[in-house]
């Protein structure tokens, strides 16, 4: 018998087997569903956080000097004396919001969650390829997240350096510096580990028929995302421990010789490059952008097309263009490193390979609108976000372009024209795409649905007040506002007549935080007392439709192993009366 | 991986014990070709000749690259463009630089 | 509840699980050590002097670590035909052989380091000394963490011989690409830091 006749036959008989105690079954668990659920929410509470450190930031930024409300007594004398916030906490604040953004939230909801729940349904597969490692994967994430949380306690606070920690400056940085390094050598250690069981799950555990062509978009980008961090993340593993070396061990990787530091010549060896933190950064770091893109397209891609009622216009090109852009990402980082001193050749080199790499993202979004043409349109939540997401990711992407050619980066390097850039593509653009994903899999998760009118409510004020947050970002970086200023500008002659645009920004963020109200207690009522669905509320086409409604935990995830008979958009098939005709043989509802 | 038979196994093993005095005779021509004192970029280019060849040899025989499938030969494939550019492009950053 | 392809191999890939997931490792492993060498070569690119390896580090000791390393390589691959012949007695032989040069290698590096550390050569002395311990050190590592993996499967983990004889040797084989990895690593590194 083989290992999927066998399971079967398990599943078929199973009546009073031995059930796991609580603690194995949904604490330590290695069911790939109760690790995805566990991942789920601690990264929504990280990007909670996350976003909470930015909007006392935007205080600041909104009312320089004065004193933050409510909480500012909390804050502590060394970071806000008389609750006026300190430039020193003000950068803590700065550095660990970019981190646990990125780090602790985004990727951990994309691959971590979505990656975990979904990827074994959608392939026909009994869990991922390696469940003890998948355990792992999160333990080590968590005990990252927590070393990153616990630096704001030490002494100094939290690393301050940005969440790019470029030396010399983080060379010499306080304590939290240290944490930061350790914390992401933990979190760098559970995403290796991850990136290694997706590949081999995808490659070695599709079920019989699932060819790569008949693949969901979402599968694609979680394999291709799993390579770019599989190869991306070592060197700046990698250049963590020179840092570490550099600040524990008194080497000098990074300190050049004579640097004075308060007016003292610093005592060391020197000889070292900063470049060189920047390039082992950035060779990690570009690629990242597009471990925060892809699976965000991948959850578009599901939802668009299930909710168009018809195939995705282009499939192959986008899968193409996946793997083309994967590839392409590795060779193109020192476009963040065009002021560096770099001389034409090099920067060349990388403004050439930066415009290339524009070509295959234009190509997805332009097939994914394509997509809608001719289709017939539900206007539920997840599509809402999902649609969305469109001319959002567009705003980012073109944006992206002045930054990626050398002459006009020249002015735009380092101002919030860049912040701008980068929060369209991640905030009204991978983050929707989060939300989409939420509303559109949690009938799977919880065999609920979540409510429409909370869920509307969610999502047109978060969709004006987040665009009140960034866009007017473009109009202060074109004034030369330089980023990681605490006061926002405000001491120079060329930001003046920018500067009330903070105001309205902060106070845009502030709604925008209201506007997560509604979500949050959707989120959390529905789980309860939500409208009960079948196993395919969405009357959608791909396999973890087939699975029951919340499958089982730790009893495989399909009561017969699915046989894979057709592409994975069959919407609207022309030839028969069904709207639909799912990936497997044995449904043919429709 | 070749056939399970003894005898296909007591073969490999054979070619196992060939490469490792290859292996050992490499090691001892490296540092005897160090005290050439040839000119550093010639030295370099040697030494690292030398090592290439070693490590082809564990690769291909002791980790049995040389009968491995596609796919393994197509993520190495993939990480050696990828090495290389993490090898150059900084050098090529720090070459053509404005001073 | 089992998952496919733990022990043969998936007829498309021709791979069982495990040993795509160790090449995935190694070929990260690869982009980790790759990131030193280039920190290496840009770091001596960039300076104004640079020591010879051979002037300042210990050439025979190395040279005996190198074929103590080579040693356990073929030590170690003989492990895995053993157990592939079904001799578990010769394949406890050859993998206790192996983690024995394992041991030699450790100590052999223990007596290098302490005697850099005798003449006050530490990482902090300069870039040269600074990229020699952080490379050998997380090379270290990884030969310590081959052991203590080695050590499990001489132990507590060779109970699997009996129950799932092609698994364990599967696991085996792992361990032993893993190892060979190391030995390679080292390949490169021993004339690079000691004799350029």
């Amino acid at each position: 018998m083989s290992v999927l006749e066998k399971n079967e036959a398990e599943s078929e008989e199973h009546a009073g087997h031995h059930e796991e105690p609580f603690w194995r079954k949904y604490i330590f668990s290695q069911d790939h569903k109760v690790i995805g659920i566990q991942y789920g929410f601690t990264a929504l509470f990280f990007m909670l956080f996350g976003f909470s450190l930015m909007l006392i930031m935007r205080w600041q930024l909104a009312f320089p000097g004065k004193p933050v409300p409510i909480i500012g007594g909390l804050l502590g004398a060394a970071n806000a004396s008389g609750g006026i916030m300190l430039p020193e906490f003000y950068n803590q604040l700065g550095a660990m919001h970019g981190t646990i953004m990125v780090f602790l939230a985004v990727v951990p909801i994309l691959v971590g969650a979505f990656g975990n729940y979904v990827v074994p349904l959608q392939i026909g597969a009994p869990d991922m390829a390696f469940p003890k490692l998948n355990m792992a994967s999160y333990w080590c994430y968590l005990s990252g997240g927590l070393v990153m949380l616990a630096s704001f306690f030490v002494p100094g606070g939290a690393a301050n350096s940005g969440w790019t920690s470029y030396p010399p400056l983080s060379d010499i940085a306080t304590q939290g510096q240290t944490w930061w390094l350790v914390g992401m050598v933990l979190l760098i250690t559970s995403s290796l580990l991850g990136s290694v069981n997706f590949i081999v799950t995808i490659f070695q555990l599709r079920c019989e028929g699932l060819s790569f062509m008949r693949l969901p978009y979402m599968i694609w980008s979680q394999l291709v995302t799993a390579f770019l961090l599989l190869l991306a993340f070592p060197p700046l593993e990698a250049a963590g421990i020179l840092q570490l070396m550099d600040r524990v061990a008194g080497t000098s990787f990074f300190l050049p010789s004579g640097l004075v530091v308060s007016g003292e010549i610093l005592e060391v060896a020197g000889g070292g490059n900063p470049l060189l933190w920047q390039h082992l950064f950035w060779f990690l770091a570009h690629p990242e952008v597009y471990v925060l893109i892809l699976p965000a397209m991948g959850i578009v891609a599901e939802v668009i097309a299930n909710n168009t009622r018809k195939p995705l216009w282009g499939y192959k090109p986008m899968v193409y263009s996946a793997v083309f852009l994967g590839f392409m990402s590795f060779i193109v980082w020192a476009h963040h490193m065009f002021l560096t001193g770099m001389g034409t050749a090099i920067s060349s080199f990388f403004q050439t390979t930066t415009m290339i790499i524009s070509v295959p993202s234009v190509v997805i979004l332009s097939a994914l609108l394509m997509s809608l043409w001719g289709g017939s349109i539900r206007f539920n939540t997840p599509m809402l976000f999902a649609l969305a997401f469109l001319p959002m990711f567009g705003i980012g992407g073109l944006t992206g372009l002045p930054l990626g050619l050398a002459p006009s980066d020249i002015h735009l390097h380092d101002t919030y024209y860049v912040i701008g850039h980068f929060h369209y593509v991640v905030a009204p653009g991978t983050i929707f795409a989060i939300f989409a994903g939420i509303y559109y899999w949690f009938p799977k998760i919880t065999g609920r649905q979540m409510s429409e009118l909370l869920g509307k409510l969610h999502f047109w004020p978060s969709f004006i007040f987040i665009n009140g947050v960034f866009m007017p970002m473009f109009i202060q970086g074109l004034a030369g506002v330089s980023r990681r200023l605490y006061d926002g500008g405000s001491q120079y002659a060329h930001a003046q007549d920018v500067l009330h645009w903070n105001t309205f920004m902060s106070v845009s963020a502030w709604l925008l935080l209201v506007a997560q109200i509604p979500f949050i207690i959707n989120l959390f009522v529905s789980i309860k007392k939500g409208a009960k669905v079948g196993a395919n509320p969405w009357d959608a086409t791909t396999l973890e439709w087939s699975a029951a409604p919340s499958p089982p935990v730790g009893h495989g995830n399909f009561p017969k192993v699915p046989v894979v008979v057709r592409g994975p958009y069959e919407y609207s098939p022309p030839g028969t009366d069904k709207t639909f005709l799912p990936q497997d043989a044995a449904a043919q509802e429709g | 991986m070749a056939g399970h038979s003894a005898e296909e196994i007591k073969k490999e093993t054979r070619i196992y014990i060939l490469v490792f005095v290859a292996l050992a005779a490499l090691t001892l021509v490296t540092v005897g070709v160090s005290y050439l004192h040839l000119s550093l970029g010639a030295a370099i280019a040697l030494a690292l000749m030398i090592a290439a060849i070693k490590g082809s040899l564990v690769a291909a025989f002791f980790m049995h690259l040389i009968s491995e499938r596609k796919l393994i030969y197509a993520v190495l494939m993939l990480t050696l463009v990828f090495f290389l550019a993490l090898l150059f492009l900084p050098l090529g950053g720090y070459a053509d630089r404005v001073s | 509840m089992q998952i496919p392809y733990t022990v043969e191999a998936r007829p498309e890939t021709g791979l069982y699980n495990a040993k795509l997931g160790v090449w995935l490792f190694l070929a990260s492993e690869v982009m980790l050590f790759g990131a030193l060498f280039s920190t290496l070569i840009l770091l001596r690119t960039g300076a104004a002097e640079w020591p010879r390896g051979s002037e300042i580090l210990n050439v025979p000791l190395a040279t005996l670590n190198t074929m103590v390393l080579i040693s356990s390589s073929v030590s170690m691959v003989l492990a895995w035909a053993a157990l592939r012949l079904q001799d578990f007695k010769k394949f406890r032989l050859w993998l206790g052989a192996t983690f024995a040069l394992g041991v030699g290698f450790m100590i052999i590096k223990t007596i290098e380091y302490g005697s850099k550390f005798e003449h006050h050569l530490y990482p902090s002395t300069d870039n040269f000394m600074a990229i020699y311990f952080t490379l050998t050190g997380l090379h270290g590592l990884h030969v310590l963490g081959g052991m203590i993996v080695m050590a499990y499967f001489l132990g507590p983990g060779s109970k699997m011989w009996k129950s799932e004889p092609e698994r364990f040797t599967n696991r085996i084989e792992v361990v032993g690409l893993y190892w060979h990895f190391v030995d390679l690593v080292w390949i490169f590194l021993f004339p690079t830091l000691y004799l350029l």
